[in-house]
C-alpha cells in the first residue's frame, strides 16, 4: 500500500487529458491523472506516484521548508555544542 | 520454477543433487569452471544453458549472451577462453530469420571475445515447447599463470572489487518484456568481461581469491555463495556500489533491489588489501573498466554473511534471492 | 533523486539522530507503532533501528495488505484463475503468497496464466487486447490502493468492456488501528502514522487516536529522515505531555485529503459489514466491496465463489504478532516451519510483512550475536 515515488511530468497528451507521461530519473511510464482531477497538474509539475496513478502533487515548498528546519535543527545542535565546549560551567540547556 | 532463478534453491538442487551424483561428493567450491587434466597441462571447461524471454533485447539477444556468458564463466575461472561448442533447441516453426539472426550476432560476439566456436547440434521440438530458442553451450579454456581460485583463500581483510555498474541486464529485460509499461534508455551490458581479468591477473595475481560474474541472483546471491563457502563474512558500503540512475528509478518504482538483478558484463573479485589497489587501477585502465570499483571487504564475523553498511552506519543483511525478483507496491 | 535524496542526507541523519537520543527520557521506554507496512520495509532498508537508542522501540503494525489476506481469499482467486479462459492478474506482492494448495507463482508454474501487473490500468489493458479471454484483478490494498482500482472500475463501465473483473480485497486502515488498540495486551506510546494512505483520507480519520485514546500520532514519510523527524516530533509531544495528531509528510499529505480519490470511493465501493483479517478475526466495517452499479465487474457477482474459509494452522501466531504483542522470533515456528523459502503465515511471504522483515536483517544478525536493537 505504501510504494510511491516522486516523478516529474514531462509531457501531457492533449486527446487524453487524464494520462501523462512521468519521468523518475530517466525511467518513463505513463501515469494516470485520475486522482488529481481537480488540480489537474502541468508538465514540469512533480507528483507522487503509486500502482500507475497520481496520487499528489508534491510541494517543493514544502519540501524545501522541510529541508530548512532540518538543517536548523543541526545549526542549533552545533551551536550548542560549540558553547558547552567554552566550558562555562552553566548547567546544560533542556 | 524457482529452482532457475539463480538463488537459493538452485544452490539447494545443485549442493543436494548434481554434485553428490555427479561431482563425486566434491559438492564445495563449485565454482563457473572446472579444470580437467588431460595430459599436456590442465584444461578448464565450462557449460551454461541460455533461456530468455524476449529473445532480443536493447543491447544483445539470446546468442551474444550464450557466448560472452561462456567466455565469461572461463574468465572468472581464471582462464583464457579458447573454443566453445553450441546447441540450439528451436522451436518448430521458428522464422528462419530470427535464426539467422541470432548465428549472426553469436559469430560477431565470438569473434569480438577471442573465443572459436567449433562446432554445434540442432535439434527442433513442437511448436509450444520452447519459447522459440534455448541455447546450451560448452566452452574450454587455458588456465593463466599463477592463478588460484579457491574462495577458502579468502581473509578477513581482502577487499571485494567489482567491475562496474549493477542491474543494467535485468532490468532491460523486465523493460523489455512490456509488461510494466517503463521505458528507460538502457541496455543491457552483456561483454567479455576476459580483458579486465587478464589485466586484474597480470596487476594482482598473488593477491586473487576468487572471482565470479553476477548473472541470475546479481551481487547479493555470488557473495553469498562465497561467505558459504569461506565461512566469513562479507561487509558491503552501499553508496560505494556502482548503480546507474535508470537502474536506480526502475528498482525504486519497482521496490526491487539492484543487488538482487542478474548482470551479463560484469564480475566480482576478491584480492588480497596489498594488492587491491594496483588490481582496482588495473581494471580502471580497461576500456569499459572505468567504473570499477572497490565495494567491500572480508571479515570474520557474523560467519557466512553479506552486510550491507547503510550511508548513516546502519546495516542489514542481505539474503540470497529466494526465487525472482518481484515488484511490489507495497 | 529528487524529493528523495535530500531526505537521505547523511549529515542531517546524523544530526536529527543526535536530537532523538537527546530527547529521548534515559528513564523511559518508549514503545512506538509504526502502522504501515512501508515504514517497517524503510525501517529495515535503511537500517533506522542501528541509530536509535536502545529505549527507543519500533513495534510493526498489522498495515501490511497481504499480511491480513485471508488464505481463503486467495484460494477463492485461484480457483477463478484455474478456468482457462481467464487471466489471473495481480501486483508482484501477492505472487509468492500460499494459499491452500499453493502460490500464484507455483499455480503459474503449474501452467495456470498468472500474470503480474504494476496497475490496475495494466490488467484493463489486457482485457482490452485479449477480447477472447477474461481478466481478474486480485485486488488488494489499503485506501493508499483502492482509488485506483475504482478509477479503474470507472473506466471499464465508462468503455462497456465486459470482459473484465475485479475480486476486491481492499481493506480500510483506520479498524485495523482500533482493533490495536483494543487488545488487552497493548502497551503502545505512539504511532507513527501511514505516509500514503493519508494522501488519500487526509489526517482527520486519526483525530481519534490522539483525543479519546490519548496516544500521540505523526503522519510520517518514507525517507529515513522523514521517519527520524516524526520520531523527534513524537517525543517531543510525549514530553510534553501532548496527544495531538501531526503531519510530518506535508510535501505530500493534504490535512484535507484527496477529494477526487474519496469520491471515487465513494461511487465506486462501499463498506462491507464484516470482513475477516488473518491473525486478527473479523473486524466490522474494515473493507470494501463493489456496488451493485458496477456488479457486472464484480468478480464474486460475476463467478460462483466459494468463499473458502481456511484456518491458519493452530502454532502460527500471526495474529499476536500482527498486533504486536510478540515478536517474531517468539512465534513456535519462526525459522523452523516458517522462512522465507517456506512461509506458513503471509507475514513472513510480504517483504514488509514483520516476520520476513525480522527474518532477513535481525534474524542472522543476532544468530552471530552481533547487537540487535529491537
Amino acid at each position: 500500500m505504501c510504494l510511491a515515488i516522486p516523478g516529474k511530468i514531462v509531457e501531457l497528451s492533449p486527446d487524453l487529458p487524464h494520462l501523462a507521461v512521468v519521468e523518475v530519473t530517466g525511467v518513463r511510464r505513463r501515469v494516470d491523472l485520475g486522482l488529481l482531477a481537480d488540480d489537474l497538474p502541468g508538465v514540469g509539475d512533480w507528483v507522487l506516484i503509486h500502482v500507475g496513478f497520481a496520487m499528489s502533487r508534491i510541494s517543493e515548498h514544502d519540501a524545501e521548508e522541510q529541508m530548512r528546519v532540518l538543517r536548523i535543527l543541526g545549526e542549533d545542535q552545533a551551536a550548542m555544542e560549540e558553547v558547552r565546549g567554552y566550558g562555562l560551567g552553566e548547567k546544560e540547556p533542556t | 520454477m524457482a529452482h532457475g532463478a539463480g538463488g537459493k534453491a538452485t544452490r539447494r538442487l545443485v549442493d543436494g543433487l548434481f554434485a553428490p551424483l555427479l561431482l563425486g561428493g566434491a559438492g564445495t567450491g563449485l565454482g563457473d569452471a572446472a579444470l580437467v587434466e588431460l595430459g599436456g597441462g590442465p584444461i578448464a571447461i565450462t557449460t551454461d544453458g541460455f533461456v530468455v524471454t524476449p529473445v532480443r533485447f536493447p543491447g544483445g539477444s539470446i546468442g551474444e549472451l550464450a557466448v560472452n556468458g561462456t567466455v565469461n564463466d572461463l574468465a572468472v575461472g581464471g582462464a583464457r577462453p579458447v573454443a566453445m561448442v553450441v546447441s540450439f533447441l528451436l522451436e518448430a516453426g521458428l522464422s528462419t530469420e530470427v535464426l539467422e539472426a541470432e548465428v549472426r550476432a553469436m559469430a560477431r560476439a565470438a569473434r569480438a571475445a577471442g573465443i572459436a566456436i567449433v562446432g554445434g547440434d540442432t535439434k527442433v521440438v513442437e511448436h509450444g515447447k520452447t519459447d522459440l530458442m534455448y541455447v546450451t553451450t560448452t566452452g574450454i579454456g587455458r588456465p593463466l599463470p599463477g592463478v588460484t581460485i579457491n574462495p577458502r583463500s579468502a581473509r578477513p581483510g581482502d577487499r571485494v572489487l567489482l567491475s562496474g555498474p549493477i542491474g543494467d541486464h535485468g532490468i532491460t529485460i523486465l523493460l523489455a518484456r512490456g509488461e510494466l509499461d517503463l521505458e528507460a534508455g538502457l541496455r543491457s551490458d552483456t561483454r567479455s568481461v576476459f580483458p579486465m581479468v587478464e589485466a586484474l591477473v597480470a596487476a594482482a595475481a598473488p593477491g586473487l581469491r576468487w572471482m565470479r560474474d553476477p548473472t541470475r541472483g546479481g551481487v547479493a546471491t555470488s557473495l553469498n555463495e562465497l561467505a558459504l563457502d569461506c565461512g566469513l563474512a562479507i561487509h558491503l558500503a552501499e553508496d560505494r556500489i556502482p548503480v546507474r540512475d535508470e537502474v536506480r528509478g526502475a528498482c525504486e518504482l519497482l521496490g526491487l533491489d539492484p543487488l538482487h538483478i542478474a548482470n551479463e558484463g560484469q564480475f566480482l573479485a576478491v584480492v588480497a588489501a596489498e594488492e587491491a589497489d594496483a588490481a582496482l587501477d588495473a581494471l580502471r585502465s580497461v576500456p569499459g573498466g572505468e567504473e570499477a570499483a572497490e565495494i567491500g571487504e572480508i571479515h570474520e564475523e557474523p560467519a557466512s554473511a553479506v552486510l550491507v553498511t547503510t550511508r548513516y552506519g546502519g546495516t542489514r543483511i542481505i539474503d540470497m534471492l529466494v526465487g525472482d525478483p518481484l515488484p511490489r507496491i507495497c | 533523486m529528487k524529493f528523495v535524496d535530500e531526505f537521505r542526507d547523511p549529515e542531517v541523519i546524523t544530526r536529527t539522530a543526535e536530537e532523538i537520543r537527546r530527547l529521548a527520557d534515559p528513564g523511559r521506554h518508549y514503545r512506538l507503532m509504526e502502522v504501515c507496512g512501508g515504514h517497517t520495509h524503510a525501517i529495515y532498508r535503511f537500517g533506522l533501528k542501528d541509530i536509535l537508542p536502545p529505549n527507543i522501540e519500533l513495534i510493526h503494525g498489522p498495515g501490511c495488505p497481504v499480511c491480513v489476506l485471508p488464505m481463503g481469499r486467495i484460494d477463492d482467486g485461484l480457483e477463478l484463475g484455474r478456468r482457462p479462459e481467464v487471466i489471473f492478474t495481480a501486483f508482484g506482492d501477492m505472487m509468492r503468497v500460499p494459499g491452500a494448495h499453493g502460490s500464484p507463482l507455483e499455480h503459474k508454474a503449474a501452467g495456470m496464466d498468472v500474470r503480474i501487473v504494476y496497475s490496475p490500468t495494466d490488467a484493463l489493458k489486457l482485457a482490452r487486447a485479449h477480447p477472447d479471454r477474461h481478466v481478474m484483478f486480485f485486488a488488494i490494498g489499503f485506501e493508499t490502493t483502492a482509488p485506483s482500482t475504482a478509477l479503474t472500475l470507472m473506466r471499464a463501465k465508462a468503455e462497456g468492456l465486459r470482459n473484465f473483473s475485479v475480486f476486491c480485497n481492499h481493506v480500510t486502515i483506520i479498524p485495523a488501528i482500533r482493533a490495536i488498540l483494543d487488545s488487552p495486551d497493548m502497551r503502545l506510546n505512539a504511532f507513527i502514522g501511514p505516509g500514503h494512505v493519508s494522501t488519500v483520507i487526509g489526517c482527520r480519520p486519526y483525530q481519534w487516536i490522539a483525543r479519546d485514546e490519548g496516544k500521540p500520532i505523526v503522519v510520517s514519510g518514507f525517507e529515513p529522515l522523514d521517519l527520524l523527524q516524526s520520531i523527534v516530533m513524537l517525543l517531543r509531544q510525549l514530553a510534553e505531555g501532548r496527544s495531538e495528531v501531526e503531519n510530518q509528510y506535508t510535501r505530500v499529505v493534504p490535512w484535507e485529503g484527496n477529494r477526487a480519490a474519496l469520491a471515487a470511493l465513494a461511487e465506486v465501493f462501499q463498506l462491507r459489514p464484516y470482513f475477516e483479517w488473518r491473525g486478527l478475526g473479523f473486524i466490522s466495517q474494515s473493507a470494501l466491496r463493489i456496488r451493485e452499479e458496477y456488479a457486472a465487474w464484480d468478480a464474486e457477482r460475476v463467478f460462483d465463489m466459494a468463499g473458502v474459509r481456511v484456518t491458519d494452522p493452530k502454532a502460527a501466531q500471526c495474529g499476536e504478532v500482527l498486533k504486536g504483542v510478540l515478536k517474531p522470533v517468539q512465534c513456535k515456528l519462526f525459522g523452523k516451519e516458517c522462512t522465507p523459502e517456506r512461509p506458513v503465515g503471509a507475514l513472513m511471504v510480504s517483504s514488509e510483512g514483520s516476520c520476513a522483515a525480522y527474518y532477513n536483517y535481525e534474524h542472522r544478525k543476532a544468530a552471530a550475536s552481533l547487537p540487535v536493537l529491537v
